[in-house]
């Protein structure tokens, strides 16, 4: 039994330290680091279960994909290695110092003629005197042997024997480099929810009501959590993002954000940003001391490291004309809202609930074409994002945006970006309206024509007349009189003129282009599809022009000019009405006025491994340069009357080896022929 | 038997002859000259980098000779560069020396003409046996480094003259980082090729490098890359003057090495085999690479892994481009483990250094292209 046990323990350790093993746990450990690559980690769960579906969403979060490098596999693997590397050390280490201080003096004659690199001279008289000279001038240290029998002597030499060193720094700087990263890591915290003494919160509650189990003492080993401050705002806590939840860490101290600098270059890419920020004691309230915290210069305090990591919108106060699109009225009504705010708006008798989650001031896009949706989903406001190459020669900057989500009483949310300046596109003016239903989609552009005053007004008239059943009759009858003149035209074909026109806005005003289409569909033969479409569009467009006349006239405003510029307009506004049945909320939000609050996001470490780490990684770079850079070579010389036998080895056979040996062979066959 | 080889030999410092001298000299005078104008905008790190400088490219000169014209010739014709700009970006393409010759576009440009040329003498050499053709690919591709280098220096000075705030080493994206890449590969090569004395490793080596090529031309005209960016704040760190050179030092040095493993998979094949050299050599010189790329590939990972701490607040995150990294470290990890202590050599090592092309390929362009993350400032 005990044999037993002995030799399994045994092999367990010539496995443990077999080369083998060591390779096939670098190509396992490869393998497994690409999983992290391929699928983006540490996403919010929800983005998982859309990619994947439940079940494979089930598959891999069991599996531990989502956050595999802190996965207990993942660690076990690493442990694997650093068992591996340690018994290697261990097993070898012993020789490789025998190695290093041996000169191996005890060689026989016969084993040196058996080594691969040899020769013989036959001499006249002694050279011991110069071949230890050459031996010194070559770098060599050795060892003199006189023979048992007295016949000679061995000179024992070797240079680079620190190549040896190398193998024991290297492989013990990665269980050094392993060792410091385990400090850091949050095993430990993993191991205290293993036993349920600590559990991550996953609900969206206030960070003061968050419960002790999910909280982390100000002494905890190593942390590295995040936290948004907003400008006159403090924090004394950070969050750690776990799974799908997150904790909270206590910091010993608290954060003061005094301001926030943004500086950018003139293309619009950030430049600088910067926080002036205060630490205070968290007894007294004190301020203990003020800095400028800047991205690559982070602040030490209290063996925490503070970093300038991001920025955000820390509550901008905004104002807004609110334009009911359904309704007939064409006047806005005041929105007020404050950024990372939710506020209650009544439309067609329905209660929606108004989420504000951004603001940004600036916005860089490609002027003269719509944003496209990669560009909208890079946020440059992450010192962890980069600048992607290419061309920025269209770049401007176009102003603020805003963006919010409007949910309706069902708790259905459409989320919406909108621009506060037109934007020129294509040679007319618009303001832009982004809408999406899912986070992860792009972003669909609606765009709303400016009239010739550059003001929304215009649309927004022409928009209540014709969504306003009760004038279509009058449009009709206008557009009839003016499109037949001539006073002997029939009665009837003015009027069946104005009856196909008020049905086409009926038609138009219930369900935009769709509506015409399906009714095109439905009642009008294959044959004819082409030819009524496109008359039923010359009516909707012109009979559009003499409701924006009528439009106008009942505003009071100057009757708009028959030319091609309200032309563009109409055929701009009927889209663009036509898209208000997808847009899917009753409301577009035009911003008037913000008052910005920046806030800036900081991140928080506390990493006492990465001294160790460092101090590996010196280690590691020495131990490669010595193992590679370093050849240890060994050479004897058997000095006899008469004659002298020459041998070289390496523990690397390489051809600057070989070269060598023929070059001491050359010369030592030199000195040893005078 | 030559008397050199009974004498003992002369040291180091007597076998230097009076242009070496001369060289150091050269680098000293340029090392003051430098701080007569700039000290005062110098801190600590930047003037003792500075000296350092010039030590290490004294003894870099001093022990490969065509290194101290190459430095010699990039210096004066960057200086003279510069002087033709008066202080004006837009004589870039107005002077003549400028616009046809050393304008940062216009010298890269050049390199890129002189490696395909370069490229193409190896292949003549090879195909034809003449060393003359061998000995023009030598010198193109020498020609080629000079213009990139000058191409590089005079980039960075326009950098400054586009804003001083923008101003800024160009290495700091994709396309910037080809052209070092290119340099990089190109003076390895050069460096092996007269180690051994063999210039038939060129045809197989110069093709890598044409192919970089091929891409930042396609990148400058598909996608206007070359136009200099500012650089975004976390990128403003001196960590990024030597994470990147020493990375490509790296990806050169690894893409060298499967270069010459494809020449011995086709020599042991019999393929070409008398026209490259001895099995034996390109073996020693895949070895040599792979040691020297991982060396520095370690360093490069050791001083990003520094940064990182520095600007993204921990030394290790999992990033993708940080995973991949590990993953080519790991690669050729296991790799030298095979070769050194169990000895094994041949063409499956062969084959491992061409799949480790890939690997690395991948860690430098796969990432970029098809994995978003921290390192996203090289994007396609």
């Amino acid at each position: 039994m005990s044999k037993s046990s002995a030799t399994f323990s045994k092999s367990v350790y010539e496995l443990m330290s077999s080369m083998r093993f060591a390779i096939s746990l670098l190509t396992v450990l490869a393998i497994a680091s690409i999983i992290g690559t391929v699928l983006k980690q540490n996403e919010p769960y929800l983005n998982y279960v859309l990619q994947f579906g439940q079940y494979w969403f089930t598959v891999f979060k069991w599996l531990g994909l989502y956050d595999v490098y802190r996965t207990t596999w993942f660690v076990t693997i690493l442990a694997f290695l650093v068992a591996s590397t340690s018994t290697c050390i261990y097993r070898n280490m012993p020789s490789m110092l025998r190695e290093m201080r041996s000169y191996r003096e005890l060689a026989s004659e016969n084993s040196l003629r058996h080594f691969q690199h040899h020769a013989e001279f036959t001499t006249h008289g002694t050279h011991l005197e110069a071949l230890i000279q050459y031996l010194t001038e070559q770098g060599y240290r050795y060892k003199q042997r006189a023979l048992d029998n007295g016949a000679g002597t061995l000179l024992a030499a070797k240079v680079g024997s620190v190549n040896r060193l190398g193998y024991i720094f290297t492989h013990s700087a990665i269980v050094i480099i392993c060792l410091g990263a385990l400090i850091d890591s949050n095993i430990p915290l993993k191991i205290e929810q293993t036993f349920g003494l600590k559990r991550i919160e996953t609900r969206d509650i206030p960070e003061s009501q968050v419960p002790a189990i999910s909280r982390l003492a100000p002494n905890s080993l190593s942390f590295r959590g995040n936290v948004t401050i907003p400008e006159g705002a403090s924090a004394d806590v950070v969050f750690l993002n776990i799974g799908d939840g997150y904790m909270v860490q206590d910091l010993p101290f608290t954060i003061a954000l005094k301001k926030f600098h943004i500086e950018h270059y003139s293309t619009g890419q950030p430049k600088m940003f910067a926080s002036d920020i205060a630490i205070l004691d968290n007894a007294t309230g004190k301020q203990i001391l003020e800095h400028t915290l800047t991205v690559n210069h982070p602040l030490i305090y209290d063996g925490v490291a503070i970093f300038q990591a991001s920025f955000g919108d820390g509550g901008t106060k905004l104002k807004m004309n609110g334009w009911n699109l359904f309704s007939a009225s064409s006047k806005p009504f005041d929105v007020n809202g404050v950024v990372n705010s939710k506020t209650k708006i009544t439309a067609d008798n329905q209660q929606y609930t108004l989420e504000f989650t951004d603001f940004r001031p600036f916005n860089i896009e490609n002027t003269g074409q719509l944003p496209s949706a990669e560009q909208r989903n890079k946020d440059a406001r992450s010192v962890m994002v980069g600048n992607a190459v290419g061309d920025k020669s269209n770049l401007h900057n176009v102003g603020p945006s805003f963006q919010y989500k409007v949910r309706d009483a069902q708790g259905q949310a459409h989320e919406y970006s909108n621009y506060m300046l037109p934007l020129l596109v294509d040679k007319r003016w618009y303001m832009l309206s982004g809408v999406r239903n899912n986070p992860g989609d792009p972003l669909h552009y609606i765009r709303f024509p400016l009239d010739q005053d550059r003001r929304l007004d215009g649309f927004m008239r022409l928009r209540g007349m014709l969504l306003d059943p009760s004038t279509h009759a009058e449009i009709a009858r206008r557009f009839a009189a003016s499109a037949i003149q001539g006073g002997n035209v029939p009665v009837d074909v003015r009027t069946k003129l104005a009856d196909s026109t008020t049905k086409v806005l009926d038609l138009f005003g219930k369900g935009g282009y769709q509506a015409l289409s399906d009714f095109i569909e439905k009642h009008i033969p294959a044959a004819e599809r082409d030819r009524a479409a496109q008359t039923y569009l010359k009516i909707l467009e012109l009979s559009s022009f003499e409701a924006y006349i009528m439009a106008e006239q009942k505003a009071g405003a100057p009757a708009p000019k028959a030319d091609e510029d309200t032309g563009w307009f109409i055929r701009d506004s009927l889209n663009s009405i036509s898209d208000i049945f997808f847009y899917g909320a009753p409301v577009y939000l035009q911003l008037a006025e913000y008052d910005q609050v920046n806030a800036s996001g900081l991140q928080l470490t506390r990493s006492p491994g990465e001294n160790i780490v460092f101090g590996g990684s010196g280690l590691l770079v020495l131990g490669i340069f010595a193992m590679f850079f370093i050849r240890e070579r060994r050479l004897w010389l058997l000095v006899k009357p008469g004659q002298v036998l020459f041998a070289m080895s390496s523990n690397r056979k390489t051809l600057d080896f070989e070269n060598e040996f023929e070059r001491h062979k050359q010369r030592i066959s030199a000195i040893v022929k005078d | 038997m030559e008397l050199t080889q009974t004498a003992p030999q002369e040291s180091f410092f007597k076998r230097l002859s009076w242009f070496d001298w001369l060289f150091a000299a050269f680098l000293i005078g340029g090392a003051g000259y430098a701080l007569s104008l700039y000290s005062s905008y110098m801190n600590v790190y930047d003037k003792s980098i500075l000296l350092a400088a010039v030590g290490v490219f004294s003894i870099l000169g001093w022990n490969w000779k065509p290194i101290r014209p190459l430095m010699i010739g990039v210096a004066v014709l960057s200086m003279f560069a510069i002087s033709n700009y008066h202080g004006d970006l837009a004589r870039g393409n107005q002077a003549f020396f400028l616009k046809y010759l050393f304008a940062s576009q216009s010298a890269i440009m050049w390199m890129s003409a002189l490696f395909i040329m370069a490229t193409l003498s190896y292949w003549l050499s090879l195909a034809t046996r003449s060393e003359f053709a061998a000995k023009v690919g030598s010198g193109l591709t020498w020609a080629a480094i000079l213009m990139g280098l000058i191409g590089l220096m005079v980039r960075w000075y326009e950098s400054y003259l586009i804003s001083p705030d923008v101003g800024h080493i160009p290495i700091s994206n994709l396309y910037e980082v080809f052209i070092l890449f290119s340099i990089i590969t190109s003076l390895l090569y050069l460096h092996y090729e007269r180690l051994y004395n063999n210039r038939q490793m060129g045809a197989f080596v110069l093709p890598v490098i044409s192919a970089a090529v091929g891409f930042l031309l396609w990148y400058a005209f598909d996608r206007q890359a070359q136009e200099i960016q500012p650089l975004v704040p976390a990128l403003q760190s001196y960590w990024m003057k030597i994470h990147v050179p020493a990375n490509f030092i790296g990806y050169g040095s690894f893409s060298l090495a499967a270069m010459v493993g494809i020449a011995y998979l086709l020599a042991s094949k019999g393929i070409l085999a008398s026209r490259l050299p001895k099995l034996e050599v390109l073996d020693d010189v895949m070895y040599k690479s792979i040691a020297v790329g991982f060396g520095f590939f370690t360093i490069a990972t050791i001083l990003g892994s520094l940064w990182a701490a520095e600007a993204w607040g921990g030394y290790w995150s999992w990033d993708p481009k940080e995973t991949w990294a590990l993953i080519v470290w790991l690669n050729y990890a296991a790799w030298l483990h095979i070769r050194l202590v169990k000895g094994l050599r041949g063409p499956m090592l062969a084959w491992w250094a061409v799949v480790g092309l890939f690997v690395t390929l991948f860690a430098f362009l796969g990432v970029n292209m098809f994995l978003s993350g921290l390192h996203s400032y090289g994007t396609l």
